[in-house]
């Protein structure tokens, strides 16, 4: 088993899943230097690779070279599977049957792949989302501080001014505190 | 904002992605109630297995990858059409300094010359057999590809085996610069900006363009999911008729130097304005400096035009190198995959000049031609091969066998 991909940590995600499925030889490339050669040394029976790694097209085509001499590759399990497919691209995935594995031993691998992928977005979702929730609430605290300090108000004063304008304005209270602090940073002297 | 029918696109960062760019940044598709959402894409394989999905509509596409969906011969099944091209020309062989420089040694020729510059790499290829060197190893970007395809073509017409007597690997666009800087690759066929960009580093030279080896040739396509193009005919059209005004204000060179700018964005290509210009100039980077005449043709020539000829070309070419077998039903299949009903049926309602025929042969006109067209006059070419050869679709049968005959031919 062969999982190519450029982030590390979700290459880690997935390698653990397949070691708790029991596959004992799985293997994880993040640089593809000498990849055509690595491939040939371990001989792997499934290949998995991000859907976003731009390598995917000289990558399918060692694949489909070695095919010539040796076997045949298919891309997912079988093309009739359409379900299965389309939640493999819409996660992100592609993977490469290589040795002609049996459908039911490859299928669990895959909706594996699948759920952990989706399950790797989501934790970076909501990382970003955090993130951006912690920003803003630094901008905000920012934004009340100009105010309480050039118009001499209290904090709730502040913070009811900032609503009320986000409120008029169609916006944010975030996006209405940046847009203070910005100002607040071009007018100092 | 609302009424406008949204049409999800894919592309990859090329310069000959101008048409479908233009059509979405310039307001060409508004004009027609159209939104045009571009998604810029990291590989072949993605635009390929994201149509087949449903992901997208329409992408701006390698011309031969149509005829390949309906061949059966791309891993998810889907059927493509192409209702349109998206340009002729726009890719060159760049190759390394060291190769460049070993070609000119063997025989001084310019770029330009297609026959020449086969020659020099022909004597540069059998010196590195007789010492023993390793074959040289040549880039494209997909199988599926015309780079695949007119490289191969141009290597076989001038005496070198492709799968023989050196060795054609898969290279991203983007990458392969740096595959040619690293030695990985001793050169490559790529669209523009990639050569330019591998001459401005000072990482490879131009050995031959596209232009040479086969004149006013078919490079990118519009690849359009079937079952979406049937949905709506009327928004298919609509989209035709956006993509054609954009070619025709791309194809103005008065306006090259926004569009390159348009294209420099980073949302777009992402690379140097002033490199890109040269590809839409026809002026890429090479010592001898020679301006190429349609080096990237968007509009001039029905550059636009799904010619049946073109896609029965590169299906000849499919078969010779043994991705599919010959035979009047693949020969169909592939023919119908080019679309020209669907290209005149939007495109009368305008009165531009239509081509009235659905093929031509191929190398037949060796200067610019008036021809018959509804709507108006209508020049072509000059169309045809380096090597002189005449392709006839209707004569596909011999041409494939002479084809299959020369592979068996002593090298």
């Amino acid at each position: 088993m062969l999982v190519i991909d450029e982030n590390a940590a979700r290459a880690a995600i997935i390698e653990a899943g397949l070691r708790e499925a029991g596959h004992q030889r799985v293997t994880c490339i993040h640089d593809l230097n000498g990849i055509a050669a690595r491939i040939a040394a371990i001989d792997p029976d499934v290949i998995v690779i991000d859907i976003e790694n731009p390598n995917r097209d000289m990558l399918e085509s060692l694949f489909q070279l070695s095919r010539a001499v040796q076997r045949p590759v298919a891309m997912f399990v079988d093309r009739s599977d359409q379900p299965m497919m389309e939640a493999a691209i819409d996660a992100g995935v592609s993977a490469y049957v290589v040795n002609g594995l049996a459908q039911d031993r490859v299928k669990p691998i895959l909706d594996m792949a699948v759920s952990r992928f989706n399950a790797f977005s989501r934790l970076q979702r909501e990382l970003a989302e955090m993130r951006s929730e912690l920003e803003n609430r630094k901008v905000i605290e920012k934004a009340k501080g100009i105010l309480m300090k050039s118009r001499g108000i209290d904090e709730p004063s502040a913070y009811r001014l900032l609503r009320t304008t986000a409120m008029n304005q169609n916006r944010t209270i975030a996006e209405i505190a940046h847009s203070l602090v910005v100002a607040a940073g071009l007018l100092e002297p | 904002m609302s009424g406008l029918h949204e049409i999800s696109a894919a592309f990859l960062p090329l310069t000959d992605s101008a048409v479908l760019v233009a059509a979405a940044a310039l307001g060409f598709a508004e004009a027609e109630g159209l939104r045009l959402a571009l998604n810029r894409e990291t590989s072949w394989a993605n635009v390929r297995d994201r149509m087949a999905v449903g992901h997208f509509d329409v992408a701006h596409m390698l011309a031969p990858m149509p005829i390949a969906f309906n061949l059966g011969l791309c891993p998810l099944k889907a059927d493509v059409i192409a209702p349109m091209a998206l340009g002729l020309g726009g890719n060159a062989v760049t190759v390394s300094v060291m190769l460049h420089d070993a070609m000119q040694q063997a025989s001084e020729h310019r770029f330009s010359d297609a026959a020449a510059a086969g020659a020099a790499l022909r004597h540069v290829v059998r010196a590195r057999k007789a010492q023993g060197q390793p074959r040289l190893a040549l880039a494209v970007v997909h199988p599926h590809s015309v780079h695949n395809l007119e490289l191969r073509y141009w290597l076989a017409a001038s005496g070198i085996a492709p799968d023989r007597d050196v060795e054609i690997v898969i290279v991203p666009p983007p990458l392969m610069a740096d595959a040619l800087a690293a030695g990985r690759i001793d050169g490559f066929c790529v669209g523009e900006p990639w050569n330019s960009v591998a001459v401005a580093r000072g990482q490879g030279r131009i050995a031959t363009v596209k232009a040479a080896i086969w004149r006013s040739s078919p490079e990118k396509v519009l690849g359009v999911r079937k079952d979406w193009a049937e949905a709506a005919p009327e928004r298919l059209a609509a989209l035709i008729r956006a993509l054609y005004r954009a070619a025709q204000w791309c194809g103005d060179p008065a306006h090259h130097e926004e569009l390159a700018a348009l294209l420099a964005r980073p949302e777009h290509v992402g690379v140097d304005v002033s490199l890109i210009r040269k590809g839409l100039d026809g002026r890429i980077l090479a010592l001898s400096g020679d301006a190429v005449p349609h080096f990237f043709e968007p509009f001039g020539g029905a550059a636009t035009f799904p010619w049946q000829s073109h896609a029965l070309w590169l299906y000849s070419q499919m078969v010779r190198w043994g991705m599919v077998s010959h035979g009047a039903d693949n020969a169909a299949i592939a023919r119908r995959s080019y679309r020209p009903d669907l290209y005149r049926a939007a495109l009368r309602p305008l009165g531009a000049a239509l081509p009235g025929a659905n093929a031509k042969v191929e190398g037949a006109l060796t200067e610019p031609t008036s021809v018959g067209a509804s709507g108006g006059q209508l020049v072509l070419g000059p169309d045809g091969f380096f090597d002189g050869t005449v392709f006839d679709p209707d004569l596909i049968d011999a041409y494939v066998l002479a084809q299959a005959q020369d592979a068996l031919a002593p090298g």
